[in-house]
């Protein structure tokens, strides 16, 4: 066979939200480069919060991301109650679940059903797939929309969800007041049962690999918003310690930094993560239907994500039903705090992973220093290490063919880029 | 008069510079009590979707990118005609407000009328206030929207 130089250029990444940028050079078939490109990170927002009160990092955070404002939310609030020195229990930490629990539904159900099941059935996105399976994306928007309602009934309707606060909520509801939620979850739990089915026989290549699972334990539950951050490698830190053990190297491609285990290299997080770190906390049901659908304890094929992501939809509904059945109505809506100078941590599960923030604020409360490192910024080596691999396996395709099976392969991480960045292209180059 | 309730719905981050044309326009219209009901949202799509069920009128304000001139904008009667390809291809959002319509028209879930004014923007950075043409512009869509649906 002649050598051959080939060019392939994508102008954007589709149906990963926000815009992505990859840059994959392919000679004489060989890889030869991978960059994945972020231009941006939250780096706007850590600066515009300084000088801020503390009570603010909520919801100026939460307009970070359209589609998980609450994972901000939570985290900027666990870290500013961290600081403080409280930890809230009882019914208000039942409620902060709750919405999370809303949070995933509406994030895992949009990805699974409007951004990566076309992949998997051939079409080129959800607009042409619904035209042929008009009765599944009904149902992912059914799903997806009790998932809204949660969040919205919880977190307030407005553009983004401005009721949960630091030391609580600004408002808090009585028992009949969520019971209408009940029937829906209900309805959802079905759905997202039928939909763990629905995707566990889509065709999946074959493309196990080693991988580092980063997720946040707790010992008593599926971890949303607190816990130790564990791996599969040993490691188990409280928060705290997050940056002692992560950093975040410059790389000259992006602007935005790949985030890795100093101890190691890249790491892996978001729901294969915590499927695989966490299995034996999913309630039963989701346990059952994660076997039944043939995923085994542990899942290394990060194509399979898509069932994963479905039984932990499964999980939220269930999750968000038995909080519904338990719940008592907080005393108070809020515990007030005075402000001091101190420093504060937090991780919580964002949809897509691990959403670490760290505030720094002076006695005043004014916010002196913000870190924000979202879940998209740490997987990005690690899409990188994948794409290295999974392009050799795949040269004979076509150029098109081929910039789609890498863009299903970044889709497998549901990466978030508007988080950190805007503006992305996508370029697959042959030379 | 026009007697079928409005629903105008304004798109976009107050973060994004330009992209916050949509919002800033229908908080003026509220401002201004025009007659017309609105809501904000992100611009995500099934969202979107979910917020105009129901309502036989909907009118979308949002920023573009088509490579026009900063601050110009275009009514389009996107119950009728397809959003043009990549009329947002700066959007923050990938199932947004061009797939929600289609979708929608798939689904044939579309408001009887709906109609989106794009409104070009020229800054999409990190950051916040409007660039003085999109400023402009969005003055203007809020005119003539009020104009068209003011009681007599």
């Amino acid at each position: 066979m002649t050598k051959k130089t080939r060019t392939i250029k994508v102008d954007y990444l589709a149906r990963v939200e926000g815009e992505g940028a990859l840059y994959i050079k392919i000679k004489d078939d060989v890889v030869q480069d991978v960059k994945l490109k972020i231009f941006e990170p939250p780096r706007f927002f850590e600066a515009f919060l300084q000088g801020r009160d503390f009570r603010e990092a909520p919801d100026i955070t939460a307009r970070i991301c359209g589609i998980c404002p609450v994972a901000y939310q939570m985290s900027a609030i666990h870290a500013m109650e961290n600081a403080l020195g409280i930890q809230l229990d009882g019914p208000l930490r039942e409620i902060r679940r709750l919405m999370y629990c809303g949070e995933w539904i509406e994030s895992h159900v949009l990805h699974i059903y409007m951004l990566h099941a076309p992949d998997f059935l051939g079409y080129e996105d959800a607009v042409r797939m619904a035209k042929d399976h008009k009765g599944i994306v009904e149902r992912g928007l059914q799903l997806k929309k009790v998932g809204n309602e949660i969040v919205s009934l919880i977190g307030g309707r407005e553009i983004h969800p401005i009721n949960a606060r630091v030391g609580g909520f600004y408002k808090v509801f009585a028992k009949p007041e969520l019971d209408g939620l009940k029937e829906r979850l209900k309805w959802a739990r079905d759905a997202a049962l039928e939909t763990v089915r629905w995707t566990a026989q889509l065709p999946f290549p074959e493309f196990e690999q080693d991988y580092e699972f980063v997720a946040l334990s707790h010992p008593e539950e599926y971890a949303f918003n607190e816990g130790r951050l564990v791996s599969n490698r040993g490691l188990d830190i409280a928060v705290a310690d997050y940056e002692n053990h992560f950093v975040e190297e410059h790389v000259e491609h992006s602007n935005a930094l790949h985030s890795v285990l100093k101890e190691r290299d890249s790491y892996f997080v978001g729901p294969m993560a915590r499927y695989n770190l966490n299995f034996d906390q999913l309630s039963p049901l989701a346990q059952e239907a994660a076997l039944e659908a043939g995923l085994g304890r542990e899942c290394t094929n990060p194509f399979k994500s898509i069932v994963v992501r479905s039984v932990e939809v499964l999980y939220a509904c269930d999750e968000a039903l038995r909080i519904l059945e338990s719940y008592e109505k907080p005393e108070r809506p809020y515990v007030d705090l005075e402000p001091r100078k101190s420093t504060g941590y937090a991780c919580t599960e964002a949809p897509r992973g691990i959403l670490y923030h760290r505030y720094s604020m002076d006695s005043e409360g004014k916010i002196v220093t913000a870190r924000i490192v979202p879940p998209t910024s740490q997987n990005q080596k690690t899409i990188e290490n994948d794409l290295w691999k999974f392009v050799p396996k795949f040269l004979d395709l076509p150029e098109e063919k081929l910039t789609w099976q890498c863009e299903q392969a970044i889709r497998n991480y549901d990466p978030c880029i508007s988080c950190a960045t805007h503006f992305l292209k996508l370029d697959l180059e042959r030379v | 008069m026009n007697e079928t309730p409005v629903l105008v719905i304004g798109l976009g981050n107050e973060f994004r510079r330009d992209d916050f044309a949509g919002v800033e326009a229908v908080r003026r219209l509220k401002k201004n009590n025009a007659g017309v009901k609105i809501l904000e949202l992100s611009g995500e799509g099934t969202s979107l979707m979910d917020a105009w069920e129901g309502c036989d009128r909907v009118i979308l304000i949002d920023a573009v990118n088509s490579s026009a001139a900063p601050g110009t904008f275009r009514r389009l009667d996107v119950g009728k005609t397809p959003v043009p390809a990549n009329y947002f291809s700066c959007s923050t959002h990938n199932f947004g407000v061009a797939e929600a319509i289609e979708l929608s028209r798939s689904l044939d879930r579309l408001p009887d009328q709906i109609e989106l004014y794009g409104i070009e923007g020229k800054d999409f950075s990190p950051g916040e206030g409007l660039s003085a043409e999109v400023e402009e512009a969005v003055g203007r869509v809020v005119e003539e929207i009020q104009k068209r649906f003011q009681s007599p």
